[in-house]
């Protein structure tokens, strides 16, 4: 572990930015969770809160508390003695997706370009595990990593104004499901009746930074029963531990 | 004895808002909170809440509220013409309130948002740690007619002899005080002069989410590709248009956007008492 070299950087007067090389990557992933794990622990009395990103982990901190140059210190102490806080347990989460037309309005159209059946683009969809690198855009819109590299297309030329909540999308190299009605210009494949968001429950959102989730296909039937079963509270979202 | 704010017309953008919400960034949930802080602060200081508590942030055009029990309120912020039942009250003072009492707003002299602490503070709903409205979080994201904001009751105090000094640079000042991004290398090195030298106008996109500039347009580095990462209130990006976004509460969590400028708290401030057609300058200390 934490064999990267880090760049700190202050962003405004109460945030320490803190960067990792700038690509993609599982393992750069693993490290910012473990250093944001022991940062949390270690420095609790002295930050907010810490958000991270593909390669980046950003540490709010009371300004009254610590100042940016000690900070820096001590996180920088903190790495170089190498991250020993446990990696919590990453799960798997099955995403239950509704492929048919009326939600997947674009595949038609993905399956022309792609030069291959609407099947195929499911199949392809379904067949990967796509790791959670972070929440931002809306709250519960999950950045995933790993699309195959045979579903990268273009986002729209010009987005809806509308897409609706639980929309499953492609565009670029990355896939998402659309947690709230939202504009949008990724292209929609498919529904999920799953809440990606619920401020009612603590925490709001059921998979994490470093957890997986991987996607079924079901009928609108089985679609319309989840969707009652979840605004029941009595649907339980399958997952798997590592 | 509790009672409410009855909304008998919501004003053009009004909600409750509070210090801000902490802890959730990690679920992508923005921080929301007052725009203005140093308004909502002495507006609340004034009644003798502690700042933390929820006040109700107005925007441009006042909402008419009736009140069902007696307290005090305090107005703060930008003089939008407030009255207690038709006859104009001061700004920046404690005011007692009776049972049946209408508070309404007129004309905008000067500022764009306004902020009513009542003593006390809003009992609204507080969701994930917070007041604020922010929708999804919250339901909605500004008061509607005929919403009942609850309210504790006080009765009436005799005479106040309190007076505030008021800087009046929150609202004459267009110089926005900031230091530089992570990503300020990305501009060339004349545009790096010349941002603090050129005006920027603020454009009819400006919203508690963000606002969009618009001026001489900056160079966009070409073959940039950074990687979505953090960004905060008061943080400015430069989009490929080469114009710049200055983000504000309700702002999304991260952005892939590089980050030039970060504002200082009394740069936000002072812009957050701006509007459409406004024009700002960056200060960098």
């Amino acid at each position: 572990m934490n064999h990267f070299t880090l760049n700190y950087k202050p962003l405004g007067a109460y945030a320490l930015l803190i960067e990792w090389p700038n690509k993609i990557d599982p393992s750069i992933l693993d490290e910012i969770i473990s250093l944001q794990a022991s940062i949390e622990s270690e420095l609790g009395d002295v930050i907010t809160e810490t958000v991270n990103a593909y390669n980046s982990l950003t540490i709010i901190f009371k300004e009254e508390a610590i100042s940016i140059m000690v900070l820096k210190e001590r996180v920088s102490q903190i790495h170089s003695l190498g991250i020993t806080q446990k990696q919590t347990k990453k799960k798997t989460w099955k995403i239950p997706v509704c492929y048919d037309e009326g939600f997947g309005i674009d595949l038609k159209e993905i399956a022309n370009e792609k030069k291959c059946s609407v099947k195929d683009i499911i199949d392809m969809h379904t067949g990967p595990r796509y790791l959670v690198y972070f929440t931002g855009f809306l709250p519960g819109f999950l950045y995933l990593g790993g699309l195959p590299t045979t579903l990268v297309i273009p986002r729209k030329s010009s987005p809806r104004l509308q897409i609706i909540k639980g929309a499953v999308a492609i565009g670029g190299q990355q896939t998402g499901i659309y947690p709230a009605e939202s504009p949008g210009g990724w292209n929609i494949i498919g529904n999920s009746p799953l809440e990606f968001f619920n401020p009612a429950q603590d925490p709001p959102c059921f998979s994490k930074a470093g957890d997986y989730l991987k996607f079924y296909a079901i009928d609108s039937m089985a679609h319309q029963k989840i969707k009652e079963e979840v605004e029941a509270g009595k649907f339980e979202i399958e997952s798997e531990s590592e | 004895m509790k009672g409410y704010v009855e909304v008998l017309s919501p004003g053009l953008y009004s909600s409750i808002q509070d210090s801000g919400r902490i802890g959730y960034r990690k679920y992508g949930v923005p921080p929301s909170g007052t725009m203005d802080k140093k308004s909502a602060k002495l507006a609340n200081h004034l009644v003798n809440n502690s700042p933390e508590a929820a006040v109700m942030e107005i925007t441009l055009h006042g909402p008419k509220l009736l009140f069902s029990v007696s307290t005090q309120i305090c107005i703060t912020g930008a003089d939008i013409s407030p009255r207690l039942n038709d006859e104009s009250i001061s700004s920046n003072k404690i005011i007692n309130i009776a049972a049946d009492d209408t508070l309404s707003f007129g004309l905008l002299h000067f500022g764009a948002r306004c902020y009513l602490a009542v003593k006390g503070g809003f009992q609204t709903e507080k969701i994930m740690g917070s007041h604020s409205y922010f929708s999804p979080v919250s339901a909605h994201s500004t008061i509607r007619k005929g919403d009942r904001l609850p309210i504790k009751a006080y009765q009436s105090i005799e005479k106040y002899y309190s007076t505030v000094r008021l800087d009046n640079l929150l609202f004459t000042s267009s110089k926005i005080r900031c230091s530089l991004g992570p990503e300020f290398d990305v501009l060339n090195d004349q545009d790096k002069k010349s941002i603090f030298k050129s005006s920027f106008t603020i454009t009819k996109d400006n919203n508690r989410m963000g606002y969009r500039l618009e001026g001489t347009p900056l160079t966009y580095p070409t073959d940039y590709n950074m990687l979505t990462s953090s960004v905060l209130p008061g943080t400015v990006q430069l989009t490929p248009s080469g114009q710049l976004i200055v983000l504000m509460q309700d702002c999304q969590t991260t952005g892939g956007y590089p980050r030039i400028l970060q504002l200082k708290q009394a740069g936000i401030n002072i812009l957050a008492q701006k509007k459409s057609s406004n024009i700002i300058t960056f200060e960098s200390d």
